[in-house]
């Protein structure tokens, strides 16, 4: 029920009432609406669910596991 | 898909696996609140592959599985409404009521539909003026906001044959209940990512502080339920109650202020009933009275009509409170499957009981 996947925002229709975007999920792409990310732009990653983008995709920190992995004496 | 594969790799998960193993000294009792992490857990065998100092218990996260037989019966009774046309999220229409489904409804000629997101039954309503048109609004924190535009649009295009039934649950209130109850063997929480992406964790480390109880906010991807896990055993071996917040590239402290403001403005907190738990005080959400004339609940005379529950060996109260697991039920996999079911949490693809039998968990490993 919470799931949230990420997608890549493609394009954006800022006329429109909630700042509906075109969202790309690997092969698919859907409308997902980015009014409660207002400073989410083409190009950035959001997690959508129902419908809407919940959050932008920190890309700092994205790596944090890996970072952690890293002084674990990860690759 | 990027931001996803990533979080899969195995080599990065057997060593955060060694890791977990090499920090565990002692026996500790954790409790993953999400569904949707139950199902990573399991879909990925990390249930098996953890050390045998971690126990998980899987938790109430499934909004589905809590909602009460008796608004699931309001829906089945505005679903045979010849007036009416029922819209829910998929997973409700199989979850049993009192005497039958929302699906057995809708074989019986009821208009019952399923949609993607709460704008879409909105949609349905202004493309068919002459239906009333209701949507069974569920959910935890995550989806509210969603849930709560879809008011906010109808209010504003004065669509007036557009109406919610809801059911929404708060996962604190639930935490803390968990947290108090005599019974507890929770020892430290994996919090729900995309509910803290919406409120934040600023709640969350009240309850850590009152309980004495460490919490991580965790990812879904097996990294972040490996790390998360890493995080908290470490917590706890230290003596450390704190929340820390594993899925920082979607979690903020103070959540999404837009998210959280659109709840508030449409939502009230009110006392709302657990299916298998009962009644748990301030942890549910209704319409606040400006938007009473689309509340369902309010406007149609649904009230409580609800038959008493027949008997059933069915054990979802106790499992949902993570008292026992899915396999301790003696219907489970026999007369409990997917296609027919006793209890929500088989339903829903975030049950536990489903997760247990679609990854073939027979015999419980911990």
């Amino acid at each position: 029920m919470c799931l949230g996947i990420p997608g890549e925002i493609i394009s954006i229709d800022e006329a429109s009432d909630l700042r509906t975007a075109k969202v790309r999920f690997g092969g698919a792409t859907r409308d997902a609406h980015l009014n409660l990310v207002p400073d989410a732009q083409v190009g950035d990653y959001v997690i959508v669910h129902v419908g809407f983008a919940l959050s932008k995709v920190d890309t700092d920190e994205a790596g944090n596991v890996f970072e952690m992995l890293r002084t674990l004496g990860g690759p | 898909m990027r931001y996803l594969d990533e979080y899969r790799d195995g080599d990065a998960s057997r060593k955060l696996l060694d890791a977990i193993a090499a920090a565990a000294t002692r026996p500790w009792t954790v409790m993953e609140v999400c569904g949707s992490q139950t199902h990573s857990f399991l879909k990925y065998g990390i249930d098996q592959m953890l050390p045998s100092e971690v126990t998980l218990i899987h938790g109430p996260g499934c909004p589905v599985c809590v909602t009460p037989a008796e608004i699931i019966d309001q829906a089945i009774a505005l679903a045979e409404r010849p007036d009416v046309t029922l819209v829910s999220y998929g997973d409700m229409l199989r979850v049993p009521g009192t005497a039958k489904d929302l699906l057995s409804v809708k074989a019986e000629g009821g208009d019952v539909r399923m949609v993607y997101s709460s704008l879409d039954a909105l949609k349905l309503a202004r493309e068919h003026p002459d239906r009333k048109v209701v949507f069974f609004a569920i959910g935890f924190e995550t989806t509210a906001p969603a849930n709560a535009m879809a008011v906010v649009v109808a209010e504003r295009e004065g669509i007036d044959n557009f109406f919610m039934l809801t059911s929404h649950v708060l996962v604190p209130p639930a935490l803390e209940a968990i947290a108090s109850s005599p019974e507890n063997r929770v020892q430290g929480f994996l919090a729900p990512g995309h509910v803290c992406t919406v409120t934040g964790y600023v709640d969350y480390e009240r309850l850590a502080g009152k309980y004495r109880t460490p919490m991580v906010v965790s990812g879904f991807e097996p990294l972040d339920l490996l790390q998360a896990t890493y995080m908290l055993v470490r917590q706890l071996e230290e003596g450390r109650c704190e929340v820390e917040n594993q899925y920082a590239r979607s979690v903020k402290r103070e959540g999404n202020e837009q998210a959280r403001a659109l709840m508030e403005s449409v939502f009230e907190v009110v006392d709302h009933g657990w299916r298998g738990i009962g009644v748990i005080p301030r942890s549910g959400l209704r319409l606040k009275g400006r938007y009473a004339r689309f509340d369902a609940g309010r406007v149609f005379d649904i009230a409580a009509t609800t038959p008493r529950q027949a008997e059933s060996v069915c054990i979802a109260g106790l499992v949902l409170q993570g008292i026992r697991k899915p396999v301790d039920c003696p219907a489970f996999g026999i007369d409990c499957t997917p296609e027919h079911c006793l209890g929500a949490p088989m339903v829903s693809s975030e049950g536990a009981c489903a997760a247990y039998y679609h990854y073939a968990r027979q015999g419980a490993p911990r």
